[in-house]
């Protein structure tokens, strides 16, 4: 052997040994991941019988990553039902209670305080959302302003669902737009495409102490999300789906907001569209909300 | 080390009894032989980019363990620094294609001679493209869910999967139009036009198309004002001409310097003219920008003021953009001196300064501002993290590792003739 050969033999040991040290925290994190979560389908590509082994799987590993029992459903738009909402800018307070209800009820990370609501205070005389603020602390309400809360708009046209690579978001038949965690490759193109500011990523693994976590979930809205992919408000359809109201709609103290059937012309929302001024936010960017803004003064 | 430098490898001649199945292996085993092999210098600095690697490979695996939290990003800015660095290396992809258009359909001999420098180029910067998106997922252990037939493909809707289709399909354009010139070499044949001049007119089509593709990916979003512009796409190319033929020039210096390859002034005379109108339709298209967006005074161009002037006492880019711009505007004086590509300071200097130019113009300049304001208007800056610029960094040398053993191997088709031994 040449001296040549016998240092690109060391060499190479060298290096593959650097490259296994250097790889090891993967090697930690994939430990983590099971063949089976590794190999899942498509949400709409799984059997009943395939989702129903998921959603147990899914239950036993809340129950190991964070102590908690909880119980996973899948709950299917119903037939003619699509739902929108509308909010009362003359009567929200900006007292952020929708913000931090969805904060609870989706088992959303603790440390961030993250929640699919954001509220603005808004200068009166202009709805420049330029003009609007987002950390404000003092008191509410200030009779110089006035508040607008924002989350998903649940768009008829929605950008986040057209730039998605690999169809891991979509619209439902009832009109929300949901994801399926388990698919999210994490790009965040979608995130770059909302006009709205309504998606989150999972920057780390979501932290919820044992007796914060609401039980009751589902597949594609409120279960606790991985690592790595993103969010978004789903309307709670764990709720919603089931006959109930969102629970932004159930905490907010003044009334502001409707919720409903879009569909129904009987539905106090269908009122509203019909009765009061209301606009969408951003009109101009064609994405058609199903989210409505009213003034009743 | 110089005592057993080898000179001939009998043991991997090609076989001409043997089928092109048989030779091909032989010749990627000898290529990989010839790879590894070389002076004091090119261990060194192999050592060097190895290792640049593996602190970046390091720093990905810990990205991985602990989540994207560990990098500067956050839902307000969330894509930073490696989809900057994406967007720059598809420009250097599409860069090459300045050597082969004057090689292919100028016939310009002496050009023809170094062309595979750019090709070759075009192949380490799509596997700097790949990594560095690579390493902006959550989840990269779903890639697999993109793959057409096993995952789902959202195609032809989403411009991402357009990107994944041209940006792949560019690399192996140039694998193959790389692999086949060399091949020939090896097998000791002239290559066939037939098998390889089709190819190289296709990349060349192909080479504007990626960079068009990876424009529509930002300038398709109605809901980003500051990249929602029919220019992105224009300006993307030009600035690819600018960036693609400054690292070639600079490359071919290198090569001539320290790895002895033979060549004349002119394929660095030609490039020095690309770049001499490339350079300057890139400052007409930024003036153009620039003043649509600040003498209408609309309220979309707070991105624009916030990158140019900061906006509400942020102005974590104003620093960036103008060393861009001043770069861009003295490599612009530079190269318009009639003497410069006589004067190797002078142009050395020139294409250093267009290339960072262009670096922080397609990144901080473009992918960052484009978050900020937030979509609601909210203001929240963004710094990259150590662990981002070390991922940053050894995606580089990753990249810079390909482009040399790449080169490596097809030296000695530059530095010999057709026909001559090998």
């Amino acid at each position: 052997m040449t001296r040549r050969n016998a240092l690109k033999i060391a060499g190479a040991t060298l290096g593959a040994a650097a490259f296994a040290k250097a790889i090891a925290p993967i090697a930690e994190w994939g430990a983590e991941e099971s063949v089976d979560e590794f190999l899942q389908k498509h949400y709409r590509e799984l059997s009943p019988e395939a989702l129903a082994k998921v959603i147990t799987r899914l239950e036993q590993e809340t129950k190991e990553d964070y102590g908690a029992e909880v119980h996973i459903s899948d709950p299917r738009p119903q037939e003619g039902v699509k739902f929108g909402y509308a909010l009362n800018l003359s009567i929200c307070v900006g007292c952020r209670r929708c913000a931090e209800a969805c904060h609870k009820e989706n088992n959303h990370d603790r440390p961030s305080g993250n929640s699919y609501i954001r509220v603005l205070e808004m200068q009166k005389g202009s709805i420049d959302l330029a003009q609007g603020n987002v950390t404000y602390t003092h008191p509410v309400s200030d009779s110089e302003k006035y508040y607008m809360p924002v989350q998903c708009q649940q768009c008829d046209n929605p950008p986040c669902v057209h730039v998605c690579p690999v169809e891991a978001t979509w619209k439902e038949k009832d009109g929300i737009v949901v994801v399926d965690y388990n698919w999210c490759i994490g790009c965040r193109y979608c995130e770059a495409a909302c006009p709205y500011h309504a998606r989150r990523f999972n920057w780390t693994k979501p932290e919820i102490p044992k007796e914060e976590i609401n039980p009751v979930q589902a597949y594609l809205s409120n279960r606790i999300r991985p690592q790595g992919v993103m969010e978004k408000c789903t309307f709670c359809l764990h709720r919603t789906r089931e006959g109930r109201l969102p629970a932004c709609l159930e905490a907010c103290p003044t009334g502001a907001r409707v919720f409903g059937n879009l569909l129904d012309p009987k539905s106090e929302i269908r009122w509203v569209l019909a009765n009061k001024r209301v606009f969408v936010l951003k009109e101009e960017l064609g994405t058609k909300p199903s989210f409505f803004y009213f003034f009743d003064k | 080390m110089s005592n057993n430098a080898p000179v001939s490898r009998p043991r991997f001649a090609p076989d001409p009894a043997r089928g092109h199945f048989y030779n091909y292996v032989r010749f990627l085993w000898r290529s990989g032989l010839d790879a590894t092999d070389g002076s004091g210098w090119f261990y060194a600095w192999m050592t060097l980019l190895s290792a640049v690697a593996l602190v970046g490979l390091n720093a990905w695996a810990t990205q991985i363990q602990h989540g994207m939290g560990v990098t500067g990003m956050n839902d307000h800015v969330s894509w930073g620094l490696y989809i900057a660095n994406f967007t720059f290396m598809v420009g250097l992809a599409a860069g090459g294609v300045m050597m082969v258009i004057p090689a292919y359909l100028y016939h310009d001999e002496e050009m023809h001679d170094v062309v595979i420098v750019g090709e070759m180029l075009a192949v380490a910067a799509i596997v700097m493209c790949i990594g560095f998106v690579v390493v902006d997922l959550g989840r990269p252990d779903r890639v697999w869910h993109m793959l057409p037939g096993i995952g789902v493909f959202h195609w032809p809707v989403s411009m991402l999967t357009w990107d994944v289709l041209v940006l792949n399909g560019y690399l192996l354009l140039n694998l193959h139009i790389c692999g086949y010139l060399l091949y020939m070499r090896f097998i000791g044949r002239t290559p066939n036009p037939r098998w390889y001049v089709p190819f190289v007119f296709i990349s060349i089509v192909w080479a504007i198309s990626i960079h068009t593709v990876t424009a529509f990916l930002y300038c398709g979003l109605g809901g980003r004002p500051f990249w929602n512009t029919a220019l992105l796409a224009p300006r993307f190319l030009a600035s690819a001409f600018v960036s693609g033929p400054a690292f070639i020039i600079l490359g071919l210096q290198i090569l001539r310097r320290f790895a002895g390859v033979q060549m004349s002034d002119r394929p660095i005379s030609i490039l020095a003219n690309i770049m001499r109108v490339t350079i300057l339709i890139n400052l007409l298209m930024l003036a153009s920008e620039v003043f649509t967006e600040f003498y209408s005074g609309t309220s979309h161009t707070s991105a624009a003021r916030y990158l140019y002037f900061g906006l509400h006492g942020a102005h974590g880019l104003v620093p960036w953009i103008w060393t861009s711009v001043a770069f861009c505007v003295i490599a612009a004086v530079l190269l318009l001196r009639p003497g410069v590509v006589g004067h190797k300071v002078q142009l050395t200097v020139a294409c250093v300064l267009a290339f960072v130019a262009v670096w922080i113009e397609k990144g901080m300049g473009l992918i960052i501002p484009g978050f900020i304001p937030s979509t609601l208007h909210e203001l929240v800056e963004y710094t990259p993290s150590l662990i981002e610029w070390q991922i940053m960094a050894g995606v580089w040398a990753a990249g810079l590792l390909v482009y040399t053993i790449a080169l490596k191997i097809g030296l000695p088709v530059l530095t010999t003739k057709p026909g001559a031994k090998h």
